[in-house]
């Protein structure tokens, strides 16, 4: 099994970000809470990195900051819609051709029509704006992204002779989906995974930036880029440190995604959505 | 071709009135009592009161739910609490601006996406199927309004073929109004364009790799005929999926991408509603989103069938 | 008159040599049939005449068509010769068709690719070929959709479109392996009616020695990448000069050596069953039409006894396993085993499920790929109340194991670390392992080279020699019935139209529907020494 040149550099990238949101927790080169209006919109230099944002703030401890932000919401994104949709995918698989398959599928068709952005502005009007509700928000826009690919991928192997043989064996539908099922979909769920991942960071930055996602003093990517907008003609680096800071990270969990694929099972298809 | 088109009919009405059903709960039943909240804390209780009637808030949760329906059916979407104005009116005077920017940007997506991914799948392996891909793997990775920003600080601050936001209004004319969209909808494009190119070359691969393709090559079929003749409409139905999902995304998207350029559209309305704790006019504004998108997902499904003539019998 | 000649063809993929030196030639108007298990190259030496072959390879010799040599052409000289001299027929017509395209367009595209005429006249003469192939228009308008018609007929349509242009060679690729056995006898009388009417050289791949020895002027015979032997059918069936040839053809016309049966005690009852399918609606509101599946299905299986089944696709035999299995329900009738329901009180019987087991035809999707030997052989365990544990696991495993000639160090290896062959014996030894009275065996030998047939069907009968087993044998193939069971019931419908002991019913058949099947079944040549069966 040789590993793809792509899931190396991915990885790398990944790791780059996920450690620096790490390190945040520990130690940042400046303090985001201190202001200092005199050293604002400085351009890149020695002393800081990555220059500093309209209210003199270090934008490499931003960076960090928002880093920890975004893969936090992220991977909770994540862990809610495969929690529920991988389960709901099997559930659905087992029952194929029932009425219970058929609530599951429409309920993932009517999800499909609520963007996440759209829930993202149900929740923010009722509840008022939080990291919270973007957790939420893109959480449930991926239940039904793994719900509808388990129960593809589970319906695939359910038309197996070792199914069968399972089911001659005794076994109940419950115990081939956990024993016989799970194990071979998970390939394809770290792949999914991975791309659900990345869209979960591009869909953090952007509520965030409209404000209905991560609120001061909490660092977020998008809000910075919010901020940025008016500035973006007089110093760019606002505007380009963070957008690059979202660019790499994405384009690095795609690219692991992708890898990830190609060494687990280049059959695979992930769906991009 | 007519039952199947009549399933997804009703269909299509289940999934609104659900969605409906979804809206409503989530807006009237948590949040407590609208009138309250537009009154502030030091209203007297006869004053609210006058309001929840003049609001219709005094009826039952089913009544204002019925009502609230049956409005929207006819075209009435009640009266925005901050604004004392028709929901209807205000939602007309900002679509103009949404759909046609989700349009044309649809159409931008799919202008690229398509050669892109056929050019692609063509050359697999080839320097042109690299190329491609390396610029999708980038595409997929850049947040629209990111880019939206880096469009205006080109195109309108420094090279100044555009201005940098805002809408002139289609009384003004055809043209001055595309040119303001043009920014705004490329935006909104390019990343879709990336993911809709992706899909279109793998679905074509796939096709390639078929039995039919092989029976169509011992035809006397070249490879380019045999994947335009036979693989690309078979391509096409997981194309199709994702078009239609995408329509959602850019549709949604669009509101973002609309703070990015100060375009009156519905993103701003609903912004505006948010922080007034306008509530009707937030329920109204994402219903109406979901409808569209619900209808051109129904849309989709018919197209299918166009496309796939397997579907037109069963189901 | 020489119309193909291959001279001296090399075919290697990615560096790795698949044939090697192959020659061959076809005659117009002859039949020539290569034949040889998977993995002989017979399929890639066809893909290597039409320049079809798969990305990164590298063909050398010669291939001369009419004193052209193809390999020597560009591929867009190919293309012109691809469908109009040359036109191929393959395996599975499920998928060689296009899904999204008229049968007619598909006939006619054939024509119009390499006439450039216009779309009235290319649909006449579609409508005239596949008339000519057996789709009269006025039964099947050439608008069809490929998945409106049957397996057949999708293959009619494919060799149509092969034909439509009268080309001076048909390659066909096992073009009747996917078909039943009364569908293949049709589409072979056709393509030979073709081949002579059109003065065609058609060059027939097949595995099967009885179709080859039908249907062929000349035999090529090929292992591992090579021309073993060949030569016209009636001598090389008399001399089989090479090793391989008599051997392949003493693996086909294999009969195993069967113990006695036992004198009947019933262990198997089936009564009276019938199992209906509810189809969807045609119309919104309308009923859903009901079909039977199983129709009033009775016989018995007694203890120590091989009885077969066989039947066409879609006769129901795959219905029935599952309600034996007791993995559905009936609607009406009762299964027992030694007396006991295996289905009782609206759920499946386990102590009574415990005494049987199945074997299935796929050796590659019968096994979890993630899961080890030990743990797939043991998986009917779950049937017992107290599973073995430990020691007596592990002995359990060997045995097994051992019974079905694989090693004991067999239990710690993964299923993909076997051949296709072997794999079928790990299905076995999952059947044996909780030492079951009865075991169906569904198509179990349908997906083996017939070198592996023979062994796996000798393992069987040596199983019920050391054992006190039952047979249930499932299969669509004749002679594999023939040879292994000591009685027969033939399936059609649904229901089952004639049952009794093998030979009488081989020999001497009633059913109006197994003297069809007999009379379709392809027959091996009579040769002196080697015996044979149908």
């Amino acid at each position: 099994m040789t590993v793809p040149r792509g899931l190396i550099a991915g990885a790398g990238l990944a790791i780059l970000f996920i450690a620096g949101a790490l390190l945040s927790f520990l130690w940042t080169p400046y303090d985001i809470l201190t202001l200092s209006i005199p050293d604002r919109l400085q351009p890149p230099s020695a002393a800081h990195w990555l220059g500093t944002d309209h209210l003199g703030r270090d934008m490499l401890s931003m960076v960090m900051m928002g880093a920890r932000t975004s893969i936090a919401v992220a991977l909770l994104a994540v862990g809610i819609g495969m929690g529920l949709g991988v389960p709901l995918g099997l559930w659905a698989a087992a029952r194929r051709g029932s009425l219970l398959d058929e609530v599951i599928m429409r309920g993932n068709d009517l999800i499909f029509a609520f963007p996440s952005l759209v829930i993202a502005i149900l929740i923010t009007a009722v509840f008022g704006a939080g990291a919270m509700n973007a957790i939420i928000a893109i959480g449930i826009f991926n239940i039904p992204v793994f719900a509808r690919l388990t129960r593809g991928a589970a319906l695939s192997f359910w038309a197996r002779d070792f199914i069968l043989a399972a089911r001659v064996s005794g076994k109940s539908p419950a115990r081939i989906s956990v024993e016989h099922i799970l194990p071979n979909i998970a390939n394809l769920m770290i792949v999914q995974g991975t791309i659900q991942f990345s869209l979960g960071i591009l869909a953090e930055a952007a509520l965030s930036y409209i404000g209905l996602g991560a609120q001061p003093p909490m660092a977020s990517w998008g809000r910075m880029l919010a901020d940025a907008q008016t500035l973006v003609s007089i110093a760019p680096h606002v505007a380009l440190v963070p957008g690059f800071a979202i660019i790499l990270l994405v384009l690095g969990l795609n690219l692991m995604g992708d890898g990830l694929r190609d060494m687990l099972d280049p059959r695979i298809r992930v769906a991009r959505v | 071709m007519i039952r199947y088109t009549a399933t997804r009919l009703i269909s299509l009405c289940i999934s609104l009135i659900v969605a409906s059903l979804v809206i409503f709960t989530v807006v009237e039943v948590f949040p407590g009592d609208p009138a309250a909240y537009m009154l502030g804390v030091n209203a007297q209780p006869d004053t609210v009161a006058a309001l929840r009637a003049e609001l219709g808030l005094d009826m039952s949760r089913p009544a204002r739910y019925l009502a609230w329906v049956s409005g929207m059916v006819q075209g009435d979407f009640g009266q925005s609490y901050t604004y004392r104005t028709p929901v209807s009116q205000m939602i007309m005077d900002r679509i103009w601006v949404s759909l046609p920017l989700a349009l044309f940007a649809l159409v931008l997506t799919v202008l690229i996406a398509f050669p892109a991914g056929i050019y692609a799948a063509s050359r697999r392996g080839g320097a042109g199927d690299i190329g491609v891909m390396g610029a999708t793997q980038l595409g997929v990775a850049i947040p629209n309004f990111w880019f939206a920003m880096i469009l205006v600080l080109i195109f309108a601050i420094h090279l100044r073929w555009f201005s940098a936001g805002g809408f002139p209004g289609w009384d003004k004319g055809l043209w001055p109004g595309i040119k303001a969209l043009i920014l705004p909808a490329v935006a909104l494009a390019l990343p879709q364009a990336a993911i809709l190119s992706r899909v279109m070359r793998s679905s074509l691969l796939d096709m390639l790799g078929e039995d039919f393709i092989r029976t169509a090559r011992a035809k006397g079929l070249s490879r380019r005929q045999a994947l335009w003749r036979h693989a690309l409409r078979n391509a096409m139905i997981p194309v199709l999926t994702i078009i239609g999902l995408q329509f959602s995304f850019l549709l949604a998207g669009g509101i973002v991408i609309e703070q990015v350029f100060f375009l009156p559209g519905l993103g701003r309305l609903i912004f505006q509603a948010i922080s007034a704790r306008d509530l009707i006019v937030v329920e109204s504004v994402v219903m109406l989103l979901v409808f569209l998108v619900i209808v051109v997902n129904f849309a989709v499904d018919i197209a299918y069938a166009a496309v796939d003539p397997r579907l037109r019998v069963r189901r | 008159m020489t119309l193909l000649a291959v001279q001296g063809l090399n075919v290697s993929i990615r560096a790795v040599q698949i044939l090697h030196e192959v020659t061959l030639e076809v005659a117009a108007g002859e039949v020539v049939a290569i034949t040889g298990e998977s993995g002989s190259g017979k399929s890639m030496t066809a893909l290597a005449v039409m320049g079809l072959l798969p990305d990164r390879s590298m063909a050398t010799g010669r291939v001369v068509l009419d004193g052209a040599d193809l390999l020597a052409l560009s591929e867009a000289q190919m293309c012109s010769i691809r469908g109009r001299d040359i036109g191929m027929v393959f395996q599975e017509p499920m998928t060689a068709l296009n899904p999204v395209q008229t049968i007619g367009a598909q006939v006619a595209e054939t024509i119009r690719i390499h006439e450039g005429i216009g779309k009235a006249q290319a649909w006449t003469r579609a409508r005239d070929m596949l008339a000519r192939v057996g789709l009269p228009e006025a039964r099947f308008p050439l608008t069809r959709y490929p998945h409106e018609l049957s397996g057949g007929q999708r293959q009619r349509v494919v060799i149509a479109m092969a034909i439509a242009l009268r080309p001076k060679l048909l390659i066909a690729d096992e073009p009747t392996t996917a078909l039943d056995v009364t569908t293949q006898a049709h589409i072979l009388d056709l393509l030979r009616d073709l081949a002579s009417e059109f003065g065609m050289g058609l060059l027939m791949i097949t595995h099967d020695l009885a179709v080859v020895a039908q249907m062929a002027d000349r035999i090529v015979v090929m292992q591992k990448g090579r021309v073993a032997e060949t030569g016209p059918t009636a001598q090389l069936f008399a001399a089989m000069k090479h090793p391989y040839t008599r051997a392949l053809f003493a693996a086909s016309a294999h009969r195993v050596n069967l113990p006695p049966a036992p004198a009947p005690v019933p262990l198997l009852q089936v009564r009276g069953v019938t199992r209906t399918y509810r189809q969807p609606r045609r119309s919104l509101f309308g009923p859903r039409a009901v079909v039977d599946a199983v129709a009033d299905v009775s016989f018995t299986l007694h203890k120590g006894e091989r009885l077969g089944l066989v039947g066409e696709s879609g006769c129901g035999k795959s219905t029935l396993t599952r309600a034996i299995l007791g993995l559905e329900d009936v609607q009406a009738g009762e299964i027992t085993l030694n007396g006991a329901p295996v289905w009782s009180a609206n759920r499946s019987n386990l102590a009574v499920r415990r005494q049987m087991q199945v074997v299935f035809q796929d050796p590659y999707g019968s096994f979890n790929p993630r899961h080890r030997v030990s743990r797939l052989i043991t998986e009917p365990f779950h049937l017992l109340p107290h599973p073995p544990q430990g020691e007596v696991r592990d002995a359990a495993i060997a045995r097994a194991l051992t019974d079905v000639g694989l090693s004991p160090d067999d239990a710690h290896k993964y299923i993909h670390e076997f051949s296709g062959g072997q794999r079928q014996r790990i299905a076995i030894a999952r059947a044996l392992i909780n030492d079951p009275d009865l075991i169906v065996f569904d198509e179990a030998v349908s997906a083996l080279d017939v070198s592996v047939r023979a062994q796996v069907l000798d393992l069987l009968a040596d199983l019920c020699r050391k054992r006190p087993l039952s047979y249930l044998f499932i299969s669509h193939d004749l002679h594999v019935v023939h040879s292994v069971t000591d009685r027969v019931m033939v399936m059609q419908a649904g229901r089952i139209v004639e049952q009794g002991v093998t030979e009488e019913v081989f020999g001497n058949p009633q059913h109006a529907y197994t003297k069809t099947l007999l009379a379709a079944a392809p027959r091996l040549p009579e040769i002196g020494g080697i015996s044979h069966v149908t």
